[in-house]
């Protein structure tokens, strides 16, 4: 439940479309194919499209970097921001749900433990006076370009990269195979470097996000890990992503973990442990848990999908961890036990099982990929 | 750990299915004599076929069961099935869009959460969909076959509710509201938010004679219609052609001595009603429901047929029967008790009195003799087999199975 509004972190979501374009709500609703929505908010973006009264839309459910997507990889974007439109190239069609940080509790716990005490230094005497709203940022006089959207060149090849720590070994490999791109990493959290490679184009997203993408033929190649590959897959058995090098940078494995409490040495132990309550399973790769779950015959489950810092979750809030380490240090430094290991996971790069129409962009992926295996193969 | 059935499920038991089956052939039966043929529909359908406006409002859509499926990498989600009529629109468009006229009818469960967890997600339907047919015929014919099958159950003292989408929506539009202002009232009347008329009332006042004698017809019994002729011509003449089909069939129902009353606001959640709405009344309870759908086919893609439809709600039903007084009566029962050397020639004799049409069973060591109108035991020496009325505590020997049939004959 919600207890009190903190009134920082003020901010809205929004439905946004590409600022090129004169997308409203009505041309939406009379819009005859899927309009396609990225978000890292997909239920309130489902939620959306229902009221909106959609007619066929699809959601992707997104980690990270929502604003990259229109116009060419989804119709619309579902982001929050607190800044003002232009916001990354996107103009608002519709204010989704205004936000602010809040404290929320446990309806059982608030109304059954002495939780005023806690409470009372968040009291609103304490916070900084209330900012002042923001004025709503003004809608600009959009170009009358019809919908729907461009369509790509289907000669263009469109190359993925990842964003957050992978970025690193990412332009080690592509320094090493002589492809220069500006601005990445970028420090202005520029999501659409350039590369001085004929005939591709280049967007920065989440690795995570990646498989999903490519199945859906928004972009041809991308750079991601085994592990989210692995994590798709488990999702959807039959999607047409593959893996189509090996990159060898950012080797870890992905391990099962529970406490070094527990008198847990395998799996088996824990699928034979005689609870009363359901196994507990955490996991940012809730998909592979949930798989890994099954084939081991966990009698009775839950899944915790988690968002990163899962080491926390053992042992109070979760019995079994799938998670990926280095070295399993820091797995150790919070008392907890590595019992078996899933897979080991490195950059890979994957693209569509799909054929490829264009001879030209064929031949451009070919390069691309055989360039990549070959500076792969001189790090390692 | 007590295994536990999944929240806001049911098992249905042996009697409970006694039940169903009876509803279930009577209203087949009906089904049938009226021309209509059983179609069935997959339990999985896509979730936009159900999302475009006029299908189902947004409260009953927030309460689907919708997932994305093994390949749903594209984010197309399918859903457990929320409602019989559309799946049927669907299948019309699939694969009978060449017939002039289609009579269709089903028995399936449908799935909507319910918060509570006490009334039951899953939730079994009777119903009947005719497609092709115009107002108000195909109407009164359909309210006819729901009447008969209740009729035939025999559970008595039923209401009609009337109401009309089209005249909702015929309101609505005097009230110089937005598109989507107005698709938010239709559903909150179909919903059954009254208030929403009256805050109507504010906003144009000129019309308030009508709207008000519209929520006063609610309860008024048969006669309404000159009432309501006059009312409307005066007021709203662009609604004349609904007052029209709505008279049309209460002068039917009047006819054939049916028992109805207005209640305008009663759509409940299917926006995609465009003429006459029935709700279907045992006392306070609703037992089932329809109407008219003229636009939804076209919406879906199909071309522009008209169609109504009605569902009968199948536990409900359940509740008010009385299977002792509709169970037709059934062949006697029979107990087959073999020797262990003769257990072969056990299952010989229950295959011919099953030819012969009788019910019959060997002994598993648990059924009682009680249960059953006859027990035939078999024996290795003569009398080969000694049947025995339980009722009447007869016991005659018979040699072979032929001399044992003709006993039970005799």
């Amino acid at each position: 439940m919600k207890i009190k509004n903190l009134k920082y972190g003020e901010g809205a979501l929004y439905a946004a479309a590409s600022a090129t374009g004169t997308v409203t709500v009505e041309a939406l609703r009379g819009k005859a194919g899927t309009i396609r929505i990225a978000s890292e908010y997909p239920n309130l973006a489902e939620s959306f499209a229902i009221n909106t009264r959609l007619r066929h839309f699809s959601v992707f459910p997104l980690w990270g970097g929502a604003e990259v997507y229109p116009p060419e990889s989804a119709d619309l974007a579902l982001v929050g921001t607190a800044e003002e439109f232009p916001y990354h190239g996107l103009a608002p069609i519709s204010r989704v749900l205004s936000v602010s940080a809040f404290l929320i509790a446990n309806r059982d716990s608030w109304k059954d433990k002495e939780l005023s005490q806690m409470v009372a230094p968040i009291e609103p005497a304490l916070l900084p006076e209330k900012a002042e709203r923001k004025p709503e940022g003004k809608r600009r006089q959009r170009t009358k370009t019809p919908y729907p959207a461009p369509e790509a060149d289907k000669d263009v090849v469109r190359l993925a990269l990842p964003d957050g720590h992978q970025q690193a070994h990412t332009r080690r490999l592509l320094d090493k195979a002589g492809i220069r791109l500006d601005d990445y990493p970028s420090e202005k959290g520029n999501r659409r470097p350039r590369a001085d490679l004929e005939g591709v184009t280049v967007k920065v997203i989440r690795p995570q996000d990646m498989p999903l993408q490519v199945a859906n033929d928004n972009f041809d190649l991308a750079i991601t890990g085994r592990d989210w590959l692995t994590e798709h897959l488990c999702q959807f058995p039959s999607s047409p992503v593959k893996e189509l090098a090996d990159l060898k940078l950012g080797w870890v494995k992905v391990v099962a973990v529970v406490s070094q409490d527990r008198d847990i040495a395998d799996i088996r132990d824990l699928s034979e442990s005689e609870r009363a309550l359901p196994i507990r399973v955490a996991s940012e790769y809730i998909n592979i848990a949930d798989s890994y779950a099954r084939d081991n015959r966990l009698n009775r489950y839950r899944l915790i999908p988690t968002w990163g810092a899962s080491e926390a979750f053992l042992p109070e809030d979760a019995d079994l961890l799938i998670e990926n380490t280095q070295t399993g240090r820091t797995l150790a430094q919070h008392n907890l036990k590595i019992i078996d290991t899933l897979f080991e996971s490195t950059a890979c790069l994957i693209g569509s099982t799909k054929r490829v129409a264009s001879p030209a962009k064929k031949e451009r992926m070919e390069s691309i990929i055989k360039t990549l295996r070959r500076a792969a193969e001189e790090i390692s | 750990m007590r295994i536990q059935r999944s929240k806001g499920t049911r098992d249905l038991s042996p009697q409970d299915m006694a039940s169903f089956r009876l509803i279930e052939s009577a209203f087949s039966n009906c089904c049938l004599k009226w021309g209509y043929q059983e179609v069935r529909t997959p339990t999985l359908e896509y979730l936009h076929l159900f999302t475009a406006t006029g299908t189902l409002t947004p409260s009953m859509l927030a309460k689907v069961y919708s997932f994305l499926d093994w390949d749903g990498w594209s984010g197309e989600r399918v859903v457990l099935r929320p409602d019989g009529t559309i799946p049927i629109s669907r299948l019309y468009i699939d694969s009978m869009a060449e017939r002039k006229l289609a009579k269709l009818f089903y028995v399936a469960n449908v799935f909507m959460f319910e918060a509570t967890g006490k009334k039951t997600r899953e939730r079994w339907q009777c119903g009947a969909e005719l497609i092709g047919a115009k107002p108000p015929l195909a109407d009164i014919e359909l309210v006819m076959l729901a009447l008969e099958v209740l009729r035939e159950l025999k559970i008595e003292g039923i209401e009609l509710r009337l109401s009309h989408a089209g005249l909702i929506k015929a309101l609505l539009a005097r009230l110089e509201l937005s598109a989507e202002e107005q698709i938010g009232m239709f559903d909150r009347i179909l919903d059954g938010d009254l208030k929403a008329l009256e805050k109507l009332k504010l906003k144009r006042p000129e019309l308030e004679k009508t709207i008000d004698s519209l929520l006063e017809l609610k309860g008024k019994p048969s006669g309404f219609s000159q009432e309501l002729k006059e009312l409307f011509a005066e007021d709203l003449p662009e609604c004349k052609p609904y007052i029209d089909n709505c008279t049309r069939i209460a002068e039917f129902l009047e006819a054939m001595g049916c028992n109805y009353q207005i209640d305008i606001a009663s759509g409940r959640g299917f926006e995609y009603y465009t003429g006459v709405i029935f709700q279907i009344f045992k006392g306070e309870e609703k037992i089932g429901g329809g109407g008219r759908y003229d636009a939804l086919i076209p919406l879906m893609g199909g071309k522009d047929v008209p169609a109504s439809g009605f569902a009968l709600y199948l536990e409900r039903l359940m509740a008010l029967i009385k299977p002792e007084e509709l169970a037709k009566p059934q062949s006697p029962r029979i107990l087959i008790r073999a020797e262990a050397a003769r257990a072969r020639e056990g299952f010989d004799i229950a295959k011919r009195l099953h030819k012969a049409g009788y019910r019959a069973e060997c002994y598993l060591g648990a059924q009682k003799d009680a249960d059953f109108d006859w027990t035939v035991d078999i024996k290795s020496q003569s009398p080969k087999f000694i049947l025995t009325n339980q009722a009447k505590k007869q016991r005659v020997a018979a040699e072979s199975a032929d001399e044992l049939l003709a006993l039970l004959e005799g």
